[in-house]
C-alpha cells in the first residue's frame, strides 16, 4: 500500500504539472484517527499529502457533480464503477475527468471498530498489510484487518477499477465468492422478521439525507424528499415516513446501485439497509441479465427492451 | 447548597423512588447507540458512555410535533405539549445541559415564548452527570462550559471511580430530589480534594483547544473571504453536523393533510439543507454548500454572539465524530483565525 501511495503521489504531482487536471480529488489523512477524508489538491508540491490506505471510505463521485473544474480523480473499483453509471446517464463527460484507478482490497468500516470499543474512544490505529493495532484509554488490541472489512467490500467482486486512465499499483484477483449468500440467508426469513428488521433500520433514522448526499447515483437537482410543492412526504422522523423514503431511494436506484456501501458508511444512525439494495440488485441481474457500472455501452435496464430478457415474471 | 455522598448499589432504590413522581430518561445503549429513553428500572441505564449519539435536545424541542390542527379554516385543536408526568433526565452531559440556556434564549425569551418548549422545559429537571471521560475531540472548556459545568443542572453527580458518587444540589429543586437521606451518606473526610483533584485531572484531559476570542469580529470581516470556498469543499451537504448539534435550532413549518384535517407540523430544519431560506419566488440566498456551509458557522459563532452574548456551541464534538466526511469545526476556527 506504501508503494501504491508513493505511485499515487507521483502520478497527481505530474498531472497537475502538465495542466492535464486543474485539480486532483483523492485522499488526505484525516483529523481523527484511522481516518482518511477527501482532498482537493490543486498544486503539484501539496501532492504529497495523498494518501491511499483502507480509510479511504468514501466514494468520491459526489465531487464530480460539484466541481467545475477538469478532474483528476482518485477511484477504487466501486468507485469506478459509479462512474460508468454517471457517464451512461450522461451526468459526467468522460473526456472531463481523469481516473487514477486503484485497485481496492476492502475498505474497514468503523462502525466494526466501534463495536470492538465498545463505547470507549479510538486514540491511535496504526495500519500494517493484515493487521491494525487499535489503542486507546487503557487498551490496546491487535485485529485482523480482513475482520474490519465492509460488508459491501466482503462481497465485492471488482476489487479493481473497470475503468481508468491510469492504474495505481498491480491488479489483485477477483475473489470467487457467492456475492449473494446474505441475501439468500436474510430472504429465507419468514416475512415477519424481515418486516421487524427493516422496521428497527429504518425507525433509528433521522432524515438527515447522509445516504443519500453519499450516494453516487442520487443526483436529482430537487430530491422527492426535498419537494414542498406538492409535499409528497412528511418530514417527520416516523416510521411512515423514514421506511418509504428509504424504499423509494432503493428503487429509484435499482439497476443503478453498485453496492459500494457508501450509504451505509456515512450513516450516523448505524441504519443498515444494505440487504434492500443487494436484493434489488439480485433482482435486477436475474430478470434483465443487467450488471449496474460494469458496461459503458451497454442500455441501463430501464432503458431498453431486449426480447430475450429473462422475464420470469411474466407468467 | 447540600453536598452528599450516594453508593453505586443505593442508586436503583433512589431511582426506583424518584419513579414514583417522575418519568426518568437515562442513558441506554440499543443497537451500539447510546441515546436518552425513558426507563423503568435502573438495570436499563449504560452508565459506561462517553456521551450519546443524540442530544437530548429533542426532549424539549422534538425532531417533528404537531402545534395545531385545522379544518375548514377553522383551528380544531391546539396541541399544547402538556407533559403527562414531570421528567427528570438522568445522566445528562455537562456540555448537553448548557446547551439548553442556549436554546432558551431563543424559546424562552422576553420577547418569544415558545409554550411547547417552555412547557417541557419547565416540567423536566437535569440530573447531570461530570465528565470523567471527555473525549479527545472535546473543547467544552474553550468555550465557556467544562466538564463540571453546572448551568442549567438542578443535581450534578461525579463518579468517584470507588462505587460511590458524590451528589451535590444545584438548584433548589435538585435539593428536594435529594429529599430524605435515606440512601444518602454524608461526604466522608478528603471527599472534598478528591472531587478537586477529579475535576482538575477531567480538566487536564480535554486537550483539544480552540480560541473563540476574537472570532466573532473576525468573521465579521471575512464574508467575502475565498476561506469559504475551500472549507465548504468536501461538504456532502447533510444534516449529521445540524441534527446531531446540540444547539442548532432552526425548524422549518409544513402543512400536512390527514385524512380531511390539516396538520401544522413543526420539524428540524438544517441549514445544509437546499431547501433552507429557499424563497417563494424560487430565489435562494444560500445557493450552494458554501452559503450553507458559512451560514453554519456564523450563525453559532457571530449571529447567536450578536444576538445573545455567547457562542452557540458547547464544544461537544459531536459535528466532528460523526461528520463522515471528517469535516472539524476545530481546524475551520484556526483557518478562520489565520485568515
Amino acid at each position: 500500500m506504501q508503494e501504491s501511495e508513493r505511485q499515487l503521489r507521483e502520478v497527481a504531482e505530474k498531472l497537475l504539472t502538465e495542466k492535464k487536471v486543474d485539480v486532483i480529488i483523492g485522499y488526505e489523512k484525516g483529523t481523527l484517527p484511522l481516518r482518511a477524508r477527501p482532498a482537493f489538491i490543486r498544486e503539484p508540491d501539496e501532492a504529497k499529502r495523498l494518501v491511499w490506505n483502507s480509510r479511504c471510505e468514501n466514494n468520491l463521485c459526489f465531487y464530480l457533480r460539484t466541481v467545475k473544474e477538469k478532474v483528476g480523480i482518485v477511484a477504487k473499483g466501486c468507485d469506478t464503477r459509479s462512474m460508468v453509471g454517471l457517464i451512461k446517464e450522461r451526468q459526467i463527460q468522460r473526456e472531463n475527468v481523469f481516473i487514477i484507478g486503484v485497485p481496492c482490497p476492502g475498505i474497514i468500516d468503523r462502525k466494526k471498530i466501534e463495536e470492538i470499543l465498545d463505547g470507549g474512544e479510538l486514540w491511535e490505529g496504526v495500519e500494517s498489510d493484515s493487521q491494525i493495532v487499535l489503542k486507546g484509554e487503557g487498551f490496546e488490541e491487535k485485529v485482523d484487518k480482513d475482520k474490519l472489512l465492509h460488508d459491501a467490500c466482503r462481497s465485492c467482486k471488482h476489487k479493481n477499477p473497470v475503468l481508468y486512465d491510469t492504474l495505481i499499483g498491480k491488479e489483485i484477483s477477483e475473489p470467487k465468492i457467492d456475492e449473494y449468500s446474505d441475501v439468500e440467508g436474510f430472504s429465507s426469513k419468514p416475512d415477519n422478521e424481515r418486516w421487524t428488521y427493516f422496521n428497527e433500520e429504518t425507525g433509528r433514522c433521522i432524515r438527515c439525507y447522509a445516504c443519500r448526499n453519499a450516494c453516487p447515483a442520487c443526483y436529482c437537482p430537487q430530491c422527492f424528499v426535498d419537494q414542498s410543492l406538492p409535499t409528497w412526504f412528511g418530514r417527520t422522523p416516523h416510521l411512515s415516513d423514514t421506511l418509504i423514503f428509504h424504499i423509494i431511494r432503493t428503487l429509484h436506484t435499482a439497476g443503478r446501485c453498485v453496492d459500494c456501501g457508501a450509504c451505509s458508511r456515512v450513516c450516523p444512525m448505524n441504519v443498515e439497509l444494505r440487504m434492500l439494495n443487494k436484493k434489488t440488485e439480485k433482482d435486477v441481474k436475474e430478470l434483465y441479465g443487467y450488471e449496474a457500472g460494469t458496461d459503458l455501452e451497454e442500455l441501463p435496464p430501464m432503458a431498453t427492451f431486449k426480447i430475450d430478457d429473462p422475464q420470469e415474471f411474466i407468467k | 447548597m447540600k453536598e452528599k455522598i450516594i453508593r453505586k448499589e443505593r442508586l436503583g432504590r433512589w431511582l426506583e423512588d424518584l419513579r414514583k413522581e417522575y418519568e426518568i430518561w437515562a442513558p441506554v445503549k440499543k443497537n451500539r447507540l447510546v441515546f436518552f429513553h425513558p426507563t423503568e428500572s435502573a438495570k436499563e441505564i449504560y452508565f459506561d458512555f462517553l456521551n450519546t449519539k443524540k442530544t437530548p435536545k429533542d426532549l424539549f424541542f422534538p425532531q417533528s410535533e404537531v402545534l395545531f390542527s385545522f379544518r375548514r379554516g377553522e383551528i380544531e385543536k391546539e396541541t399544547h405539549s402538556v407533559l403527562e408526568k414531570p421528567r427528570i433526565i438522568f445522566a445528562i452531559r455537562p456540555c448537553d445541559a448548557k446547551s439548553l440556556a442556549l436554546l432558551d434564549e431563543v424559546f424562552d425569551s422576553e420577547d418569544y415564548q415558545d409554550p411547547y418548549y417552555v412547557e417541557r422545559r419547565k416540567g423536566t429537571l437535569l440530573l447531570g452527570m461530570a465528565c470523567t471521560q471527555p473525549k479527545t475531540t472535546c473543547f467544552c472548556t474553550s468555550v465557556r462550559g467544562g466538564p463540571f459545568e453546572k448551568t442549567c443542572l438542578d443535581l450534578l453527580m461525579v463518579d468517584f471511580g470507588d462505587e460511590r458518587y458524590f451528589v451535590e444540589a444545584v438548584t433548589q429543586a435538585g435539593k428536594d430530589l435529594m429529599g430524605k437521606d435515606d440512601p444518602f451518606e454524608d461526604a466522608q473526610e478528603g471527599d472534598r480534594e478528591k472531587l478537586a483533584k477529579i475535576k482538575k485531572e477531567a480538566e487536564e484531559k480535554i486537550k483539544s483547544k480552540v480560541v473563540i476570542e476574537g472570532l466573532e469580529e473576525k468573521l465579521d470581516k471575512i464574508f467575502d473571504s475565498p476561506l469559504w470556498d475551500r472549507v465548504h469543499q468536501r461538504c456532502l451537504g447533510c444534516a449529521i453536523c445540524t441534527y446531531l448539534c446540540s444547539t442548532c435550532h432552526c425548524f422549518a413549518l409544513l402543512d400536512e393533510k390527514v385524512d380531511s384535517r390539516g396538520q401544522r407540523v413543526r420539524s428540524w430544519d438544517s441549514c445544509m439543507f437546499p431547501g433552507f431560506t429557499l424563497e417563494a419566488s424560487g430565489h435562494n440566498p444560500r445557493i450552494s454548500n458554501k452559503e450553507r456551509m458559512r451560514q453554519r458557522v456564523m450563525h453559532k459563532f457571530n449571529y447567536f454572539v450578536k444576538n445573545f452574548g455567547q457562542t452557540a456551541c458547547v464544544g461537544c464534538g459531536r459535528c466532528i465524530q460523526n461528520c463522515p466526511v471528517n469535516i472539524d469545526i476545530r481546524e475551520i476556527i484556526e483557518e478562520i483565525k489565520n485568515e
